[in-house]
């Protein structure tokens, strides 16, 4: 049932994935979290060149632990997403595709999806030993001073997600919790 | 009854040794617990959540890797016995036995020097949050827990005044994990301080979390009160992950104190399913 996507999306995967699939990503993505997007947003509002270009990239929203000898990442799960929601749009808007993380966005980022053609996908938090199986590589791109928040290229393969929000705003957190709600 | 004096270098190895194997190993009574809620799950793509959670779990145990990257902000119970003496700085004692464990036990480096400006990180993890309380005897109980800020930041304190009651405590800890809804990595574990000032609620809270969840309050009126809001957590639908479901909490753990004729603190902290903590008495 799960669904192999090589990376980067195409404009066809981006429409064809719905909220729900579960999927398993293998290519290349980005890493990025809260000090890096708030660095990346300031540029943006401040007109200047990004260190990273984000046309067709995938985002992962991750903080990892050190790796041991031996490993090629550390335990590397995903972070709350909605702590990026007040910068994401400016990224879509730049051309991001993709997004990896956990939890509900807001509006404004649904909407922003929509609007670019992007898709929000979930991994596990919490599962970090298991998910970093699936990181076969790691590359250091920039913002090195922010240690486990600098931007790393990472390379997977049979990494596993969810999709939780589409590109035409199907969201498996308002639709799925429902079908269990009782009284 | 003479003084016991013990060395500062004990007290780093034990604090060392607490953060490296909470970090590394879920306790039983959460495995345990997720085994049951894989029996119990009604969601099928929950099922599977869980099923990754405990195969994470096991695998982390094994190969002595943190189970969550956030391997949290480094929290330490005290009870330090009236009759000892540490030899040495007793709190810089604690603090190298974090740094050592963070570094020497590849853990992640998540804080950051100043709350607001500069956020620069630490890169050791120090300083660690250290609530200590003086007893009787010659013994020191360390009990410690890597706090992860995802389920933290789903935290809420309330004053509540007496008036509210029984139904108004419950109201404010189903409103906050509701208001938590997918984001504090579920199913949780949740702790609530009932009592004390606006501070020892708080702290109350913590404690509750570092409790097992196969522990219930010794007074009945409040093991009901855990067993309830368990049952009502668990019908919100969050599910595993969020992502749909009836396992959204593992376990409410309520802790109380005294307060005052005025008042009725209630405090709500949220730990993730990854609810690490680790005891040693030296």
């Amino acid at each position: 049932m799960q669904k192999r996507i090589q990376l980067p999306l195409t404009d066809a995967d981006i429409k064809e994935l719905r909220a729900g699939d579960s999927v398993l990503l293998s290519g290349t993505l980005l890493t990025g979290r809260d000090a890096a997007h708030k660095r990346l947003f300031e540029l943006i509002e401040a007109g200047k060149p990004l260190p990273v270009d984000l046309r067709g990239e995938v985002i992962y929203y991750v903080g990892p632990a050190p790796a041991k000898p031996g490993y090629a990442v550390g335990p590397a799960g995903p972070t709350s997403s909605y702590r990026m929601d007040k910068y994401t749009p400016a990224l879509l808007d730049l051309g991001l595709r993709g997004m990896i993380g956990k939890g509900a966005r807001s509006p404004e980022v649904v909407e922003s999806m929509k609007k670019n053609g992007c898709v929000y996908f979930a991994a596990i938090g919490g599962a970090a030993a298991l998910i970093a199986k699936s990181i076969k590589k790691e590359e250091l791109l920039c913002y090195e001073d922010l240690g486990t928040e600098a931007v790393r290229r990472y390379t997977v393969e049979d990494f596993p997600c969810i999709v939780a929000i589409d590109s035409e705003g199907g969201n498996v957190y308002e639709s799925e919790p429902v079908k269990y709600r009782r009284e | 009854m003479e003084t016991r004096v013990i060395p500062a270098e004990d007290i780093t190895a034990a604090v060392k040794k607490l953060f490296m194997d909470c970090n590394y190993l879920i306790g039983n009574d959460i495995l345990s617990a997720l085994e049951d809620a894989r029996e119990s799950e009604l969601s099928p793509v929950g099922r599977s959540v869980i099923d990754q959670i405990i195969e994470n779990d096991r695998l982390a145990a094994r190969e002595r890797v943190p189970l969550c990257q956030d391997t949290g902000m480094s929290v330490l119970f005290v009870e330090y016995g009236d009759k000892v003496s540490v030899d040495g700085c007793f709190e810089d004692a604690v603090n190298e036995g974090v740094r050592q464990a963070y570094s020497e036990g590849y853990l992640r480096k998540s804080v950051v020097r100043d709350p607001v400006f500069d956020r620069v990180n630490t890169r050791d993890n120090t300083p660690a949050v250290i609530h200590t309380r003086i007893v009787p005897g010659d013994r020191i109980r360390l009990t410690a827990g890597g706090k992860g800020f995802g389920s933290e930041n789903m935290s809420a304190i309330k004053m509540l005044t007496p008036s509210y009651g029984a139904e108004g405590v419950k109201k404010f800890v189903l409103d906050t994990v509701f208001s938590a809804g997918p984001n504090p990595c579920p199913p949780i574990v949740v702790g609530v301080g009932i009592g004390g000032t606006f501070e020892r609620a708080a702290q109350l809270a913590k404690k509750a979390t570092f409790r097992a969840i196969d522990t219930r309050n010794p007074e009945p009126f409040y093991a009901e009160m855990e067993d309830e809001l368990l049952c009502e957590i668990n019908k919100m639908g969050f599910g595993p992950a969020g992502l749909g479901g009836s396992t959204t909490a593992l376990g409410v753990n309520i802790e109380t104190a005294p307060t005052h004729i005025a008042g009725m603190p209630v405090a709500v902290n949220i730990c993730c399913h990854a609810a690490r903590h680790a005891s040693a008495v030296i």
